[in-house]
């Protein structure tokens, strides 16, 4: 437990809807729903998930854009929920993030070098001058050619900016970066080149990533370790190649055999899921999956399955493995 | 460390600023393009003043009273013997002051209260909206005639008045572009980085609202300046014998004065109307110019 | 382009198509001398990333090119013997939406929203088919059910908003397919899908292909769904096609530089079975279509370059076996 840089215990982040001339509220958007999860130093955890599974709602929450509406989140053994202002800012020195879209997560009207250098300059780093420099060697850390300082960030391509915003991130040296699908709005090629660039910073400056991503594949390449989450909970957690080459929740066995591969000789067992993804507001009682799930037993509308270990390290929440 | 560098210089277009696109997008436009210079000269009018006017605008010469147009005076001269030119000229001042202090006056404060009412909601939007509303719902008109009956006329009073009830229409504007930019990853960047309230919107939000701000603003003076005629006209604005066009209309109100004399009320009107359309023209060049769909 | 084991002409062949965009900056050559053909029955991929002309190929053959500031300059579009390109608009009107079809990539902005779904059907309908209402509305609501939607006769009646991504979808393919069309373009289809729903929405095209013999021309940047339902697919580049072929042999053996690079930078699902590899990087960046170099316009990225490639652009060369490359390694 020493070595996990963020623990999150019994995580619940909950949005209220309200109608009515009173702003009365009537349901809730279980965005997440009691997550338990441990990030260990050094690692990638990769975070893997449909639309309205909760996991940028879970990235926020830990890093305290967003407050929690339960649970506890502590970042190096200390607790994190419920801080002062003083305290939080201190902790954004420590965890930032890289957000997915590069055509609106860098500020139109702010030269990319002012943009770089502003986390910098809130927390009273050091002078102008010392700034700048620090921003001409991380723009060369991240191959931007550092006359583009004074440029603005239409100037850019897409895969520059999304460049850039890593360059923002690492400013202040954080420890715990989490990568908000940050290459899902990248061409092909143009991510490689991203997440090669993630893989080399991470070895040089030790840095240990929360990657969130739609994308299997992505994920699978880049991630030690990889949690699945559906409505708002983890069901499965495992390492990577163990998760990928033995899927056990039945959710993750679909997202599998849904992922396209490069290769048209493969030949998969095609599970195709029945209805749509559904919405977090007001889920099912029992287990979030009973509604698509073509292994569901009676148990599974009753009661919730708890997050149960199969095999080293190897996590599901099914009553298929209780 | 082997960093996937990959980008040559010359993958980078050539310089593009904000200001240059908007530039040449308002150049396309003629007439805003004819309101523009017509509006300078007019500012140049104001600035080069005791330059250009031929003589004294206070200066009263009791023998040419009512005289038409002549070669010494190319507009002829009012009521009591004062060349119309020069105080045709020297109206620009008060015009023009008036509209561009009343109009900061408005815009700084509608911008303050409307980027905290789009920014921190809850109660804080709650109390700016409903004093929005409240100033809003007042007649506007009978609110400047009774403060000006009761503080008494001067142009002081007038910018005064006219800042203090603008505001309501630009933090209406501020207030719904705050809520939108709100919501952009630029901002949620920067409070990950640890950003204050004070910061966020002084950096992040207000420099990315300003297109329909300007627009506005620029409405406003070409209104402002309509105000303040109609005030000094009515004598609840600037009193002679300070040259302003309102009140030069003042003196050609009798039926006759407007038959026999034209030289003493079509100077300062025509001048009004030049002003109030050319700021127009201006505005509606402005409003493509800045068009959000090229941010 | 010929075919072993030709089974049936292609429905569509596109020669030399080239169409531009006048910017404020110059002319832009979105699509460039492409040349294409499409059979019944199958599926027919275009591929490649943002920029590469791809969308503009799909927009070109229905006519959509907004003019001004885009037009066809050059090229035909050859459909069932009839050149496109040289049709007027009230003509390319009867063949949109009744002989050819497209589906995009936004369900939401390409489905008016005040319209109740049943009622923007029965509209499209009876414009190509001469009957009335009534039947119209009978045809939307076996359309919608042909679709896999649920309980169509009372989702007949939902505004689209109330509808969730892949069930719209599934209505612009209803709609779409609702004149029977002997070709329907999708135009990345599923790309702003879950991969669930995508997955259901690439099945859902596959069968109505087997079902009715259309042919698809699938536009896409994603080589899983490429691999996984084209039957020949076509790489794109800065506006020009690089390489076609049959999807197994383009897997099997890409030819051009460019096809090696992308597959190379794709992560594998259940590539970590094997070793953990580095992805393979294509450097530097998509050439500025307002200033193209001369020569081969991937040349100053690509790892196999030659002297030649920087004189002269290659043409492209029949390599046999229905494959095809623009590459001086492989040219006279």
């Amino acid at each position: 437990m020493k070595d996990n840089i963020v623990e999150c215990r019994n995580l619940k982040k909950y949005f209220p809807l309200r109608k009515g001339v009173f702003s009365r509220v009537y349901a809730h958007v279980k965005a997440v729903d009691g997550v338990d999860l441990s990030v260990r130093k050094g690692e990638t955890l990769g975070l893997v998930g449909e639309s309205g599974c909760g996991k940028s709602t879970l990235g926020r929450v830990i890093l305290c854009l967003d407050e929690a509406t339960q649970g506890e989140i502590s970042f190096q053994g200390q607790l994190v929920t419920g801080k002062n202002r003083h305290r939080l800012k201190q902790l954004r020195r420590e965890m930032q993030i890289v957000f997915q879209d590069p055509y609106s997560s860098l500020n139109p009207r702010q030269t990319i070098g002012t943009t770089i250098g502003e986390p910098f300059l809130i927390h009273g780093c050091g002078t102008r001058g010392e700034m700048t420099e620090r921003v001409q060697q991380l723009l060369k850390l991240v191959g931007i050619p550092s006359n583009c300082i004074d440029r603005y960030p239409h100037e850019f391509s897409g895969g520059q900016r999304q460049r850039i915003g890593i360059a923002r991130a690492l400013i202040l040296n954080p420890k715990f970066i989490i990568c908000d699908e940050a290459v899902s709005a990248l061409d092909v090629s143009v991510q490689a080149q991203v997440i090669n660039l993630l893989e080399d910073l991470q070895k040089e400056y030790d840095l240990t990533y929360l990657f969130i991503s739609h994308d299997l594949s992505v994920v699978e390449h880049i991630s030690d370790r990889v949690a699945v989450m559906y409505l708002g909970r983890i069901v499965e957690l495992a390492d990577s190649r163990g998760l990928y080459a033995n899927p056990r929740h039945p959710y993750t066995e679909a997202l599998m055999a849904a992922c396209p591969v490069p290769d048209p000789h493969l030949k998969r067992e095609k599970i195709i899921l029945q209805g749509d993804v559904p919405s977090p507001v007001s889920p099912p009682p029992g287990c979030h999956f009973q509604t698509r799930c073509p292994r569901v037993m009676d148990i599974c509308r009753n009661e919730t399955p708890g997050l149960k270990e199969v095999s080293g390290g190897h996590l599901v929440r099914c009553f298929l493995y209780a | 460390m082997n960093v996937a560098l990959t980008d040559s210089q010359t993958s980078l277009a050539p310089r593009r600023s904000f200001a240059g696109m908007a530039w040449r997008r308002f150049l396309r436009h003629k007439l805003a393009v004819i309101g523009a210079v017509t509006i300078s000269l007019i500012v140049l009018m104001a600035l080069f003043a005791p330059l250009i006017a031929p003589y004294d605008p206070n200066h009263v010469d009791i023998m040419l009273a009512r005289e038409g147009p002549s070669p010494d005076h190319l507009f002829g001269l009012d009521v009591v013997g004062r060349d119309i030119l020069s105080r045709m000229i020297y109206g620009t001042r008060v015009s023009l002051s008036v509209g561009l202090v009343a109009v900061s006056i408005y815009v700084v404060i509608g911008l303050i209260l409307g980027a905290m009412a789009g920014y921190f909601g809850g109660w804080v939007d709650m109390i700016i909206s409903r004093l929005v509303d409240a100033v809003l719902s007042f007649p506007v008109l009978m609110l400047i005639l009774v403060i000006v009956g009761a503080l008494g006329p001067s142009i002081f009073n007038i910018m005064l008045v006219l800042g203090l009830l603008g505001w309501p229409e630009v933090a209406r504007i501020v207030r719904g572009q705050t809520l939108a930019v709100r919501e952009e990853l630029y901002v949620t960047a920067s409070e990950a980085a640890g950003a204050g309230a004070k910061r966020i919107i002084i950096k992040d939000i207000l420099p990315n609202i300003m297109s329909p701000i300007i627009v506005n603003a620029t409405f406003g003076v070409a209104r402002a300046i309509l105000m303040e005629a109609g005030l000094s006209f009515l004598g609840m604005g600037v009193q002679p014998p300070t040259a302003s066009w309102g009140n030069m209309l003042t003196d050609a109100q009798s039926l006759s004065t407007l038959e026999s004399m034209p030289w003493m009320w079509v100077p300062p009107g025509m001048m009004i109307f030049i002003a109030t359309v050319a700021i127009n023209f201006v505005g509606d060049g402005l409003r493509d110019a800045l068009d959000p769909k090229m941010n | 382009m010929t075919r072993e084991n030709e089974k049936n002409d292609p429905l569509l062949v596109i020669r030399g198509l080239t169409t531009v965009f006048k910017t404020d900056l110059g002319f832009v050559r979105a699509v460039d001398g492409l040349d294409l053909k499409a059979y019944r029955g199958e599926t027919l991929g275009v591929v490649g990333e943002s920029g590469c002309g791809k969308s503009t190929v799909g927009m070109s053959i229905m006519g959509l090119i907004p003019n001004p500031p885009g037009k066809i300059a050059g090229g035909e579009i050859v459909f069932e013997g009839t050149d496109l390109t040289r049709l007027s608009n009230k003509e390319m009107r009867r063949v949109r939406g009744n002989k050819i079809s497209m589906i995009f990539q936004e369900p939401m902005t390409s489905l008016n929203p005040v319209l109740k779904v049943g009622d923007l059907m029965s509209e499209v309908i009876s414009l190509h088919q001469n009957i009335s209402r009534g039947e119209a509305r009978e045809k939307s609501v076996e359309a919608l059910r042909m679709v896999g939607i649920p309980s169509p006769a009372i989702r007949v009646n939902d505004y689209p908003h109330e509808m969730s991504g892949g069930m719209r979808q599934r209505v612009m393919i209803a709609l779409a397919i609702s004149c029977n069309p002997s070709l329907l373009i999708a135009d990345e289809p599923t790309t702003a899908l879950d991969v669930t729903i995508q997955a259901q929405i690439l099945r859902l095209l596959n069968q109505i292909k087997e079902m009715t013999g259309t042919a698809i021309i699938l536009v896409t940047h994603d080589l899983g769904v490429i691999a996984e339902n084209t039957q020949q697919v076509a790489v794109m580049y800065a506006g020009k096609m690089v390489e076609y072929a049959e999807t197994g042999s383009l897997f099997d053996e890409p030819l051009h530089p460019y096809t090696n690079g992308l597959l190379l930078a794709v992560p594998r699902l259940g590539s970590k079975e094997r070793e953990k590899r580095r992805l393979n990087v294509i450097p530097g960046a998509v050439p500025n279509l307002l200033n193209l170099p001369v020569g081969c316009r991937f040349a100053e990225r690509c790892e196999d370059v030659m002297e030649k490639c920087r004189a002269a652009e290659p043409d492209l060369v029949d390599l046999g076996g229905n494959h095809l490359v623009r590459c001086w390694k492989y040219g006279r």
